[in-house]
């Protein structure tokens, strides 16, 4: 990752950053539930989110980490406890960006693209030029400015997607498996987006298999087991000898049903 | 066959002539057309894009109920803008019964299920790929449509081509409400349905030429704009 010149925040707002614990942190989520269908899909969860370090979620396929980013997101309503974000019932505008697995590419060219969010986060148009051109700059996308979003590399989109959440300026960045399937050279420039992130304050929830990749970013683990949080530790402690059975079952690679 | 063959001859040399009864029929069509066409755009594409987004009570039974009115008769229509417009009927004060507004008034109607219909499909189709993105934005409803409606805009353009279609090939509604008028309203279809009705077969051909070509000119034209600029978004 280049050492970018920032100006403000991470989002290249001059005005600097725009709020930070208090609004939005902690979130706090009391014995949360979700169901579809008559099925269980998360149950009696409790974590508490606040800080500006790295939360890494961590747990095997289907055991509720993207239902629980999307809970946490304000995407989707419990159906039993409850989320509070810095005390509200409902997350601040703005104040959470959302990285999906599978980015969202609009039809347009990747400029378009931050422009749309830059207007829908009510950044005024004469100051859209500017925050693109350093946006662009933060994801390594400078001479992909005109291309069509949709024709960019996987990595390349999901750059785009990153510092399309971020310049919302959020003081929440939650993360759904971002590098799955991208290169060393994109996963690092992610991986550098996030730890700018963190520096300017912005809390991150990552969910990620790649262990390296937790190793490298995680403050803490939480660790969900079949919709329930089996542990939250610190990350060093939890990758030297995690503490629930599920947890220490997969760090050793068995499988877990 | 001769007068077949004769028929066909006259109707090259209007058409290559630029035989002006013929030409105010083609235009006023056009015009009548893409007016309709026009309206009905501005309808139905909120309203598809409201139907596909939208939650609100009813939106299934409105959903049933657009797709129901692309089947439309179109003498049906005819007959209740007819009722609408005539000296006897609500707007009859109007005195848009036999005018070219009328005849626009009729092929809006029933186009804009179509569009509508069309919209809604496609949007909703689009919106199962954006919906979480856009929900993150908090954007109200409104802002959501518009973002869906620009992105989807290369499909939407068969749903006016398909409105195109409905238009430009009606008859029974138009020659209701129109009258089918000498230089007033009459329009390609009516006229061929005239004209075909008295045995002038060379100008009926005329038109029917001219009908199809222009309907398949315009289709290839749209199409192949659409064809670019997908390549320009999507490369």
């Amino acid at each position: 990752m280049r050492d970018l010149p920032v100006d403000g925040d991470v989002s290249g707002n001059a005005a600097g950053p725009r709020r930070r614990d208090g609004e939005t942190l902690p979130v706090v989520l009391d014995q949360v539930g979700y169901a579809a269908r008559d099925a269980a899909l998360i149950g009696d969860l409790s974590l508490t989110l606040e800080g500006a370090d790295v939360t890494v979620l961590m747990g095997p396929n289907g055991a509720g980490k993207s239902l629980t980013l999307r809970l946490i997101a304000g995407l989707l309503k419990p159906t039993s406890g409850t989320i509070r974000w810095a005390g509200r019932e409902t997350p601040l505008r703005h104040s959470v960006g959302l990285v999906f697995q599978r980015p969202v590419m609009l039809r347009r060219t990747v400029r378009a693209n931050l422009d749309h969010a830059l207007a829908a986060y009510g950044v005024p148009r004469g100051a859209r030029a500017e925050r693109i051109a350093h946006l662009l700059s933060l994801a390594q996308l400078e001479d992909r400015g005109e291309r069509p979003a949709r024709v960019l590399s996987a990595g390349e989109q999901q750059r785009l997607s990153m510092v399309r959440a971020l310049a919302a300026d959020p003081d929440l960045l939650l993360l759904d498996e971002p590098t799955a399937s991208l290169d060393p050279q994109s996963t690092a420039i992610i991986e550098g987006l996030v730890h700018r992130a963190a520096d300017a304050g912005v809390k991150t929830v990552l969910v990620t298999h790649q262990r390296g990749q937790a190793r490298r970013m995680a403050g803490e683990v939480a660790f969900i087991h079949r919709g329930r949080l089996t542990e939250v530790t610190p990350a060093r402690r939890f990758f030297d000898r995690p503490q629930s059975d599920a947890a220490r079952a997969y760090m050793a690679g068995e499988l877990l049903v | 066959m001769q007068d077949f063959g004769a028929a066909f001859a006259e109707a090259f040399r209007l058409i290559v002539s630029g035989d002006a009864a013929l030409m105010e029929i083609v235009l006023l069509s056009l015009r009548v057309t893409f007016t309709a066409v026009f309206f009905a755009c501005l309808i139905g594409l909120p309203l598809g894009a409201a139907l596909a987004v939208g939650r609100f009570p009813g939106r299934g039974a409105i959903t049933v109920f657009v797709n129901a009115l692309m089947g439309l008769p179109p003498v049906v229509v005819g007959l209740v803008v007819y009722m609408m417009l005539s000296a006897a009927g609500p707007l009859g004060v109007l005195q848009l019964l036999y005018t070219p507004t009328a005849m626009v008034i009729a092929q809006t109607i029933l186009v804009t299920p179509i569009v509508a219909a069309l919209t809604r499909q496609v949007v909703a189709d689009l919106n199962a790929e954006y919906d979480e993105y856009l929900r993150s934005l908090y954007l109200p409803r409104g802002r959501m449509m518009a973002t869906l409606l620009w992105d989807a805009r290369h499909s939407l353009l068969t749903a006016a081509l398909a409105g195109l279609g409905r238009a430009f090939a009606e008859v029974g509604a138009v020659m209701i409400v129109g009258g089918n008028i000498n230089h007033v309203t009459r329009v390609m279809t009516t006229a061929i349905a005239l004209e075909t009705s008295r045995g002038e077969l060379a100008l009926a051909l005329g038109l029917g030429i001219i009908l199809v070509v222009m309907s398949v000119t315009i289709n290839a034209a749209l199409m192949s704009v659409r064809h670019t600029a997908e390549r320009h978004v999507h490369a």
